[in-house]
């Protein structure tokens, strides 16, 4: 299968620092990757990057074409929950009929195919009867199903989260990596998390963030590998160490 | 009742009561732009640094509006500039730029021989001695500032709230953060001459705090924000009229006023019973 992106010897950062560099990755159809690594590794970079936020310093970001194709983006994106300002006068459908725009023209009104589509995933995430509510008036778990909601309503191929896991409880934790799993079919997912126990378990493959990118096509990544890779990820202040984490294996 | 529809005889009463309509209907709109985006701060900076602009007029033997409209949107398009680009700190930079534009148009007030007629109305306004020529202009900006809503709104949410994801989605952020700042600069020194550079910020909050008592929908909070803008500056008007007190304030204060009414009002019903509260929209 062909696949969505390769990013191709790149490096990235900003005017005056250079946060990655010679990065390389592709992402395919049916990927799940976890993006791991220490805080200010580069993992948002990474991100932002790849969201087109971010020019390249150098090398590139090749899009295949079926990511290119009509108007529209293919990558949907969910934020951090408190990058949202919650005080913002704007209903939960507007929120998430957003998602819609960048197939839209400059004016115009949404279409009412536009709105089922937007009414009918609403249901599906049994969040339908907050459609009415304010973004304010939501719970952290909430919310965050919302902005799901908005990644997911232009059918992305590529889905990019930033750390879902931060702000929300563990209910709603295990039940987004659960419909996280059943996405999977439909599209690829990467995933960014300074919580390595937990997300190694849902992911299929892991790259490791830290100033450069080390992918591992496994979700199975021992202490010795991250300490070769020089990824000090926040395994000891965890305390008890995820078993997934530890499991030693052959290459 | 009598004595309100004697005064609408008056032409200076009518011309107050267009330009009441037209600075309710642009400050209802912009400001909820404004206080959605947390760009109240940002507001106040571009207002007192068009004081510069309103003396250099004075200086310059031109309109003083005018020299106010040059300075309001530089201003405005130099904070959207600097905070992306200079390494500044945004809120002290604003500051820096608000304390400026005074100073500026302090020396040039001063340095103008003679006496400054007028210079009280542009500190606090005076919605009476609007002229055809002021309704003119008002108008002009007025429908520019409808037409642009009305047509961009779904775009406009949309780079308001999430500036990043909209960013994402390729939509042209940077040209509508221009576009719509400079609409806050122009609905600020149209309405400068209704209630004054020391009192146009309340004019483009107190109507969207009241709004925000029954609503936390942007279109919405719009529609009731012009609304409530409206019954404040009438309010206001009249009082003016009948104690002979500034108009300015007196509008500022029916808001304010307006705004404690009902605020009690909703927070007192909602101690009284856990279902009874004001309407929502």
């Amino acid at each position: 299968m062909e696949s969505l992106l390769e990013i191709r010897n790149m490096s990235a950062g900003y005017e005056k620092k250079v946060v990655l560099s010679n990065v390389n990755l592709t992402v395919n159809p049916e990927d799940f990757i976890g993006v791991i690594g220490p805080n200010g590794g580069g993992k948002t970079t990474l991100l932002k990057t790849m969201l087109g936020l971010l020019p390249p310093i150098k090398g590139e970001i090749v899009f295949n074409e079926s990511m290119r194709e009509g108007s529209h983006h293919h990558i949907g994106y969910l934020p951090q929950v408190n990058r949202i300002d919650k005080k913002f006068p704007i209903t939960v459908f507007d929120v998430v009929r957003s998602g819609l725009m960048s197939r839209k023209r400059l004016v115009g009104r949404y279409s009412r195919e536009e709105n089922e589509r937007t009414a009918d995933l609403l249901q599906k995430m049994g969040i339908y009867a907050l459609r009415k509510k304010a973004v304010g008036e939501l719970s952290g778990g909430q919310l965050q199903r919302v902005l799901l909601c908005r990644a997911l309503v232009n059918q992305p191929k590529l889905l990019i989260l930033d750390e879902p896991n931060t702000y929300v409880d563990n209910k709603f934790e295990r039940e987004l990596y659960e419909r996280l799993r059943i996405l999977n079919k439909d599209m690829a997912i990467m995933l960014v998390s300074h919580d390595v126990g937990t997300i190694t378990s849902y992911v299929k493959t892991i790259a490791c963030v830290n100033r450069n990118l080390h992918y591992h096509p496994s979700n199975k990544i021992s202490t010795e590998q991250l300490a070769a890779y020089e990824c000090p990820i926040q395994i000891i202040s965890h305390g008890q160490i995820p078993h997934t984490v530890l499991l030693q294996h052959d290459h | 009742m009598d004595s309100l529809a004697s005064i609408f005889q008056f032409g200076f009463f009518q011309n107050a009561f267009w330009a009441a309509l037209m600075a309710s209907i642009t400050c209802g709109l912009v400001g909820t732009y404004i206080v959605s985006r947390r760009i109240v701060f940002i507001s106040g900076g571009i207002t007192h640094a068009s004081f510069g602009g309103i003396g250099l007029g004075y200086f310059l033997g031109i309109n003083p509006i005018l020299g106010a409209l040059i300075f309001g949107v530089l201003s405005a398009l130099g904070i959207e500039f600097f905070t992306r680009k200079a390494d500044v700190r945004e809120d002290s930079a604003i500051a820096m730029l608000w304390a400026f534009g005074m100073a500026i148009g302090i020396i040039f007030v001063y340095l103008t021989p003679g006496y400054a007629p007028n210079l009280m109305s542009y500190l606090f306004g005076n919605i009476l001695t609007v002229s055809a020529g002021n309704l003119l202009f008002m108008g002009l900006i007025t429908l520019a500032v409808i037409a642009f809503f009305i047509t961009f709104f779904r775009m406009i949410l949309f780079v308001s709230f999430d500036e990043e994801f909209a960013l994402t989605n390729n939509a042209p952020v940077r040209l509508f953060n221009l576009v719509l700042i400079s609409l806050v600069a122009l609905t600020i020194v149209m309405n400068i001459r209704v209630v004054g550079i020391i009192l146009v910020m309340s004019l483009l909050t107190i109507p969207q705090a009241i709004s925000n008592i029954f609503t936390r929908n942007f279109g919405t909070m719009m529609i009731l924000s012009v609304i409530f803008a409206f019954i404040g500056s009438m309010a206001g008007l009249l009082f003016s009229y009948s104690f002979n007190i500034p108009s300015g304030a007196s509008i500022i204060f029916a808001l304010v006023i307006l705004f404690g009414i009902l605020k009690l009002g909703s927070v007192g019903l909602e101690r009284l019973g856990k279902n009874m509260r004001l309407p929502r929209v």
